[in-house]
């Protein structure tokens, strides 16, 4: 849920619509979503329907109101299980806050207990805005999560057990319950020090045993990413020492491949731009066995518009790739607010431009004829000995 | 012309006798060192004109080396040295003290070329260091805190673009009609502002980059 905080400032609307997350949902996600779009901890939110629902069920009414106007957020595979833990722990301080109320006769009544209402929510933002950075550090870690539950859980059964004794006192029926109490409460006292030793050991080995199948997955992870490529490069490497150019296309796909997993963000090259071109790239170099070094400067959503430039780059680093006899290609696409342009450069031996025949069609139709043709446009700068660069410019959709 | 006297610190052996081996007669290679601690004292012994420093390294890698050198008030120039092409590490070693980045795939010639500028008090940028800079300093809806140090000019920008685009400083100086020294001048100007702008951004958005 905290990752979802995070990211929202980057979500490409400014001001996305409701929804109720289905990861992490208590109840139905209504909290959470509501979190999500104040930029708040659910935790708060949570806090204030429960305490809300005290007062003549005002949380239980507004919570229904939301759950219904509410899409849900689509999920794809399995739904994500409920964490029934924190139900529990919210039930539990719900029942405390209504025997608390019934017994002080605060939430009948009525007015009485807004003030109260109000200036607990007030302190749990207050709370929340304290230090965010340090909140957030307790709050990440399923570790943290689990005792922060329990914390939770037990503070409510304290509170029950106070709505409880002051219950009885109120009615005149302590005395007569004393004696069954304190004999309740040896039982559970001699019964939990029997059990503890065996329990505290129980979860200390559940958790060592957790920690241990994290740490398994991960390493299995990397050994398998390592399998798939790096020896399976290397020994496609030692079956093709005797073709040099073979073994350079070999190490420098692999290289490419490990830089992208050890040091890329993860990016869909299907959504976004930069990751395209780098896509582009990296096959047209595995193709033509020339390095294409690429920079993004900048990253936008592909549309339909960024699709011919995405051609006609390809064309202009086949063209480099292939006939410039240049050592190395360099790509640099930038993304500005209005437009959208890629440099496609060579140090090879160039061209003279005048000198290419009308049908010759990589350079006129692929690369000049389709960016004009969708309302961009490719500037071609070559001379014989000095190299080429193609630069192709697009605007954005606005 | 004057000899370069250079100190190479990196871990991998095969490492630094391939880049010995690579560099022109105008390099001099004093030492080698292969841990920080071995570096900062290589560094204090020999005074070297510029050490070749490598990121990633046992010890507290090259950041380490540049805060025990630069900390203690030595004016020996660092050129930065890695395989690693992480936000991070190319931001951090340059706000640690570095006058340049390059990455280990860089030719002998661009090498020996490097060292020299860096020499002579330039910057060294790699089209990569170039595209980090301008992402940097373009993601921000902040208005910067110290005009002078948290933006880039119109010209910065045109000259690190040329440097995304492959462009080398001869080419620039042409395609600007400017002098060479003119774009070293601007070059060693973004330098100074990545190093000294105070805008958290910097490293937080060095930082970001790796999380999403």
């Amino acid at each position: 849920m905290l990752h979802e905080m995070t990211e929202m400032p980057n979500a490409p609307e400014a001001y996305p619509r409701m929804v109720r997350p289905v990861s992490g949902r208590v109840v139905a996600g209504v909290a959470q979503g509501a979190a999500a779009q104040l930029r708040l901890d659910p935790v708060v939110l949570r806090l204030a329907f429960v305490l809300l629902t005290v007062v003549d069920g005002l949380g239980f009414v507004a919570y229904a109101a939301l759950w219904m106007f509410t899409p849900r957020e689509q999920v794809n595979g399995r739904e994500p299980s409920r964490d029934w833990g924190q139900l529990a722990a919210y039930g539990v301080l719900w029942l405390a806050l209504a025997a608390f109320g019934w017994m002080t006769g605060a939430a009948s009544g009525g007015f009485g207990a807004w003030p109260i209402a109000i200036g607990g929510i007030g302190a749990l933002i207050l709370w929340q805005q304290a230090d965010p950075g340090r909140r957030k550090r307790w709050m990440s870690g399923a570790v943290r999560q689990v005792s922060t539950t329990w914390v939770r859980t037990g503070l409510g059964a304290l509170l029950v057990a106070v709505g409880a004794i002051g219950f009885l006192a109120a009615s005149g029926e302590l005395a007569k319950a004393r004696t069954g109490l304190v004999f309740t409460a040896v039982v559970v006292g001699g019964i939990l020090m029997i059990v503890a030793p065996w329990l505290a050991s129980l979860v200390k080995e559940l958790q060592r045993e957790r920690t241990e199948r994290i740490r398994q997955e991960e390493r299995a992870e990397v050994a398998a990413h390592v399998h798939d490529s790096v020896l399976h490069t290397l020994t496609l490497i030692q079956r093709n020492a005797h073709d040099s150019r073979e073994v350079t296309r070999l190490a420098r796909s692999q290289e490419r491949e490990l830089r992208n997993w050890l040091y890329q963000p993860k990016q869909d090259a299907d959504v976004s731009l930069a990751a395209a071109v780098r896509r582009v790239a990296a096959e047209e170099e595995d193709a033509h066995g020339v390095p294409i070094e690429v920079v993004c400067v900048g990253d936008c959503a592909l549309d339909e518009r960024l699709g011919p430039l995405l051609h006609a780059a390809r064309q202009a680093m086949v063209n480099a790739a292939k006939y410039s006899g240049a050592p190395v290609v360099s790509v640099y696409a930038e993304v500005e607010t209005d437009e959208v342009t890629i440099f496609v450069r060579d140090r090879g031996k160039g061209f003279v431009l005048d000198d290419v025949p009308e049908d010759r069609m990589g350079i006129r139709q692929s690369i000049i004829g389709r960016m004009e043709r969708n309302g961009g446009s490719a500037r071609v700068r070559t001379e014989p000995g000095d190299g080429t660069e193609v630069m192709l410019t697009m605007k954005r959709n606005p | 012309m004057k000899t370069v006297r250079v100190l190479i610190v990196d871990d991998h052996r095969l490492f630094r006798s391939g880049v010995r081996a690579e560099l022109g007669p105008s390099i001099q290679v004093v030492g080698e060192a292969e841990d920080v601690d071995s570096a900062v004292a290589a560094i204090a012994e020999l005074a070297p004109d510029v050490v070749l420093l490598d990121v990633h390294m046992p010890g507290g890698g090259g950041q380490e080396v540049l805060k025990r050198v630069l900390g203690s008030g030595s004016q020996v120039r660092f050129l930065a040295l890695s395989v690693s092409d992480a936000a991070e590490d190319v931001i951090g070693v340059i706000r640690g003290g570095a006058r340049g980045y390059v990455t280990k795939t860089i030719s002998g010639t661009e090498l020996t070329d490097a060292i020299v500028r860096v020499s002579e008090g330039d910057a060294v940028f790699s089209p990569r260091l170039a595209g980090f800079v301008l992402d940097a300093f373009a993601s921000t809806e902040a208005p910067p805190i110290d005009p002078e140090l948290d933006s880039l000019t119109q010209r910065e920008r045109e000259v690190l673009r040329l440097i995304a685009r492959g462009y080398a400083y001869k080419e620039i100086a042409k395609e600007l009609f400017i002098s060479v020294k003119t774009v070293e001048t601007h070059v060693s100007s973004v330098l100074r502002k990545l190093q000294l702008s105070n805008r958290h951004e910097l490293s937080r958005w060095a930082t970001a980059r790796r999380l999403v």
